[in-house]
């Protein structure tokens, strides 16, 4: 499982993937939105929490097509379900490998990107909490819906229709953990449900993701 | 004996055609009954005006909103579990049943705020929840026209309703949680004192029937649709073999 991981990184950093891409897509977000609100910065610190998460969410989805459809395109897919390895763990480590391609470099890039929109120095440390809890969550769902759309050819934009609606408390409650981070008050609810949304996610998510995959391998 | 019989297509399509004129007889009196009754025959409410009127719509339409999204999840379970065509057809059939009642609720909804809240829309908890069931049967609606092999889908699109029946309800304590909200709590229930007043309780509970066996009656006629489609198609295939 562990060479699983390391190919689908291998794969991902050499061969032009999405590595890259979705930190460049969170920086052009992030750089949009003061051009659309205006650059008053009352304003933008304001919103920078929820401007965050929801690019953040965005970059996420937009390489969420690719987690399954290569393999499946050159029969590497078929190969890793007849593997030894139960099917449940290829998709965990498919969603282990998307996280470490996405979800962690835009939790590292968050303070960088949180300066431009004038985010309160105090929240700094939240938004990058939060957003290191919440998107392992973001990836493994995402897997779930990238497990359901794989045998299909123009998957992606039914793939966000299908994931985005199930995004909505990862988003709620990370986005809330940093606003309340930053005002001081109290983060443990918020902070306590987006911990076990990102658990209950990663347990549980990988078996309806390989019933998916086996259904449409069948 | 046993209910699973009319899992047998056949057994199915010969109980409907004998049920469903009952049904719509049912459902027609009924509707007339609870729909003339609450909007010609109750008084107008005190802070409401004639707008209290809306709530025959509104409340049995979003009741059905919810129950479809129930329905489809018990009738995806039944056939991940006992692979009953009968049932995955009607959890299908429902679908867009549930997507037009939760249309019905929200506007219904959105006429009757902007009298009483000064506003079309509010991210109120229960209106945010009804968008994201909105979504939740646009995406399952989406899913099951975009896969050609009739049982992948019906495989997909049932695993698809489990995981999302779960986030459904995670969805919804979560918006409890984001925001406060503008509109009134339940007033009606069966362990409550406090009801709605007598006048207005009966004819919803009539409506709420009736939408009731209007949501029955639509999946019972789409059910048969699906079935007949499903028959047409191999008919079709078995001609192109033969």
């Amino acid at each position: 499982m562990i060479a699983l991981l390391l190919r689908d990184l291998n794969l991902a950093v050499r061969a032009g993937g999405g590595f890259g891409l979705a930190l460049a897509f969170f920086l052009i977000v992030v750089v949009l939105v003061p051009f659309g609100v205006g650059p008053d910065s009352a304003i933008l610190s304001a919103i920078a929490p929820g401007i965050l998460w929801v690019g953040a969410l965005l970059a996420c989805l937009l390489s969420l097509d690719r987690i399954f459809a290569l393999d499946h395109e050159d029969g590497s897919l078929d190969l890793l379900a007849t593997a030894p390895i139960p099917l449940e763990g290829v998709v965990a480590m498919k969603a282990a490998a998307h996280w470490v391609t996405t979800g962690l470099p835009l939790t590292l890039a968050a303070p960088g990107l949180g300066m431009l929109l004038s985010l309160e120095p105090d929240a700094f440390g939240w938004q990058m909490l939060s957003l290191a809890l919440g998107t392992p969550a973001l990836s493994m769902i995402g897997t779930f819906g990238a497990a359901l759309t794989v045998g299909l050819k123009r998957g992606g934009l039914l793939l966000s229709l299908l994931v985005l609606p199930l995004y909505v408390p990862t988003l709620i409650f990370g986005a809330e953990l940093v606003a309340r981070g930053a005002d001081g008050m109290a983060t443990a609810t918020p902070l306590m449900m987006l911990a076990a949304i990102t658990l209950a996610t990663v347990a549980l998510l990988p078996f309806a993701a390989a019933a998916a995959i086996r259904i449409n391998l069948r | 004996m046993s209910l699973w019989e009319y899992a047998n297509p056949v057994k199915f399509m010969r109980t409907s055609r004998a049920l469903l004129p009952w049904f719509w007889g049912l459902t027609l009196v009924s509707l007339a009954v609870g729909l003339v009754w609450g909007f010609f025959l109750t008084p107008e409410a005190e802070n409401f005006g004639s707008t209290v009127k809306i709530i025959y719509v509104h409340v049995p339409s979003a009741l059905m909103a919810i129950n479809a999204w129930l329905m489809m999840l018990v009738t995806s379970l039944i056939w991940l579990i006992r692979r009953h065509h009968v049932s995955a057809l009607a959890a299908r059939a429902a679908a867009p049943i549930g997507l037009t009642m939760t249309v019905i609720a929200l506007i219904t909804g959105a006429i009757w705020g902007e009298p009483m809240w000064g506003t079309y829309w509010a991210w109120d908890p229960r209106l945010t929840s009804f968008l994201i069931l909105f979504l939740f049967y646009l995406g399952y609606i989406a899913l099951w026209e975009a896969i050609e092999n009739p049982d992948a889908a019906a495989d997909l699109t049932s695993v698809l309703c489990l995981v999302g029946s779960v986030f459904a309800i995670l969805s919804r304590y979560a918006v409890n949680f984001w925001n406060q909200g503008l509109h009134q709590g339940a007033t009606m229930s069966l362990d409550k004192e406090e009801n709605i007043a007598n006048v207005y309780w009966l004819p919803l509970v009539i409506t709420m029937v009736a939408f009731g066996l209007l949501f029955v009656t639509l999946v019972l006629v789409r059910t048969r649709t699906e079935i007949r489609a499903r028959r047409i198609k191999a008919l079709i295939a078995r001609e192109r073999m033969g």
